[in-house]
């Protein structure tokens, strides 16, 4: 029998095995007529929790590109949850109905009790609060393959809130896995690289600054990020520190000109307007990307095939 | 005055802190069982200054599990025949279940009706577990 893989978390899955995941992307990406009736009969369950309209969208798409159809919900106060059914009742409910079921839920834990109760339909977690949401990792990964075609032997500069950026945390663990790649954190003293992330770390193998010109020379790949307003207990702690890094063409000049900008999305002032038009500037693609991935995650999951 | 000083057949726990010995008494959940218990509290001791110290009078073994995990410095012994037969050596217990509770707000643990959450022991040092669902670190 075949068990029911989930995806919970990156290291849900080996280094070969997401090899495998960007191999069938390529493919999606040069041949997507291919591909067009994969999931032909199959449905997608969406249980949007907490809206997401980004993340929706791009499951979504994906999933009507291989020719499946999909059914969901992102207003909770719409579904069965707000008469009080649990998390339980509802997916056993919706694995009556669905193939496969993309959750996202505030409270952090969900995915994986939701994949306690579904033997038979696979579970992606597309963001369990500040916990994980592994489909971004997939994402970042995909996209430094697409422009740098391997993952070893680069120097990554991550910028920004590198506290509470779940999506820079998880980034950071994947990468870390490849041979010889070096991380420079660069941040204000109150957002730093939490020491748990550290700690799983070769020491030698980051840095850590406060001065983004003084590294940017270094790198060869920039992930910027976005102070967010929620993790802050106070407003002015928030206001002192979200423009704290602002990349501009200023900064950049003293960047490689194969270094790739990358941004999780959506942006705020992080990043200037004026940085779009930048060749070096990857950021609006990694959506693209982030379609194709899931495009290649659902079939793994379902276990579908075509020929190559 | 009743006699405490020797048990026939049960456990002696000592070296309990100072003070603790009453919340072990109750998180052992010794107010439930039918057995003879004493709790002794403030014993002087040379190695300690003071000490509680728990005898039971019981034919039943305790959870040594929940034991290791409240405190891995207590002394346990087992008396049979009036006599210590057996010293036992507690340990932090690897993986917990049904014992502690996740202390991340954010947790879905906290919300939903979830049986035998899982605590994985992450730091002997700071005897903290991480939860199978948020992976927060928790402890007793
Ligand atoms: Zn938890």
């Amino acid at each position: 029998m075949n068990k029911t893989k989930h995806l919970i978390e990156p290291k849900d899955f080996t280094v070969e095995e997401l090899d495998d995941i960007f191999r069938l992307a390529d493919d999606i990406i040069a041949a997507p007529m291919k591909y067009l009736e994969v999931c032909k009969g199959r449905l997608l369950a969406s249980l949007f929790y907490e809206p997401s309209t980004r993340t929706r969208f791009s499951f979504e798409a994906a999933m009507l590109r291989l020719g499946g159809q999909v059914i969901g919900f992102d207003d909770p106060s719409a579904s069965s949850t707000s008469k009080g059914e649990s998390l339980a009742d509802t997916i056993m409910t919706v694995s009556c109905y669905a193939d496969i079921a993309v959750l996202r839920h505030p409270r952090e834990g969900t995915a994986k009790l939701a994949s306690k109760f579904s033997p038979d339909m696979p579970i992606i977690n597309a963001g369990d609060g500040g916990h994980q949401h592994p489909t971004q990792t997939l994402t970042d990964l995909l996209t430094i393959r697409h422009y740098k075609n391997k993952f070893t032997d680069h120097v990554i500069g991550v910028c920004g809130d590198l506290k509470f950026g779940r999506t820079i945390h998880s980034l950071v663990k994947a990468m870390s896995r490849y041979k010889n790649v070096r991380f420079i954190f660069i941040s204000p003293e109150e957002l730093k690289m939490p020491q748990y992330i550290l700690d799983e770390l070769d020491s030698a193998s980051y840095t850590q600054t406060n001065n983004l010109e003084m590294v940017i020379d270094q790198l060869d790949i920039l992930y910027m990020s976005r102070v967010q307003r929620e993790r802050f207990v106070s407003e002015e702690e928030y206001l002192r520190l979200k423009d704290y890094y602002v990349l501009d063409n200023t900064k950049l000049q003293k960047a490689k000109n194969d270094m790739i900008i990358m941004h999780p999305l959506p942006r705020v002032n992080e990043i200037s307007v004026e940085v779009d038009d930048d060749p070096r500037a990857v950021y609006f693609q990694q959506a693209k990307f982030g379609m194709f991935v899931r495009m290649a995650l659902i079939m793994k999951l379902l276990n579908l095939e075509v020929e190559r | 005055m009743i006699n405490v000083s020797k048990i026939k057949k049960g456990i002696v726990l000592d070296h309990i802190n100072e003070g603790q010995g009453y919340k072990l008494f109750s998180q052992l959940k010794l107010d439930e069982i039918e057995d003879v218990v004493v709790l002794l509290r403030n014993i002087p001791s040379r190695k300690m200054g003071k000490k509680d110290l728990i005898k039971i009078e019981t034919d039943l073994l305790l959870d040594f599990t929940v034991l290791g995990l409240i405190d891995p410095d207590i002394t346990v012994n087992i008396i049979e025949n009036g006599e210590m037969v057996r010293k036992i050596k507690l340990q932090l217990p690897e993986k917990v279940t049904d014992i502690m509770k996740c202390k991340n707000p954010r947790c879905i643990t906290n919300y939903e009706k979830v049986r035998h959450v899982e605590f994985t022991l992450s730091d002997p040092q700071k005897r903290e577990y991480r939860c199978e669902y948020c992976d927060s670190p928790t402890s007793l």
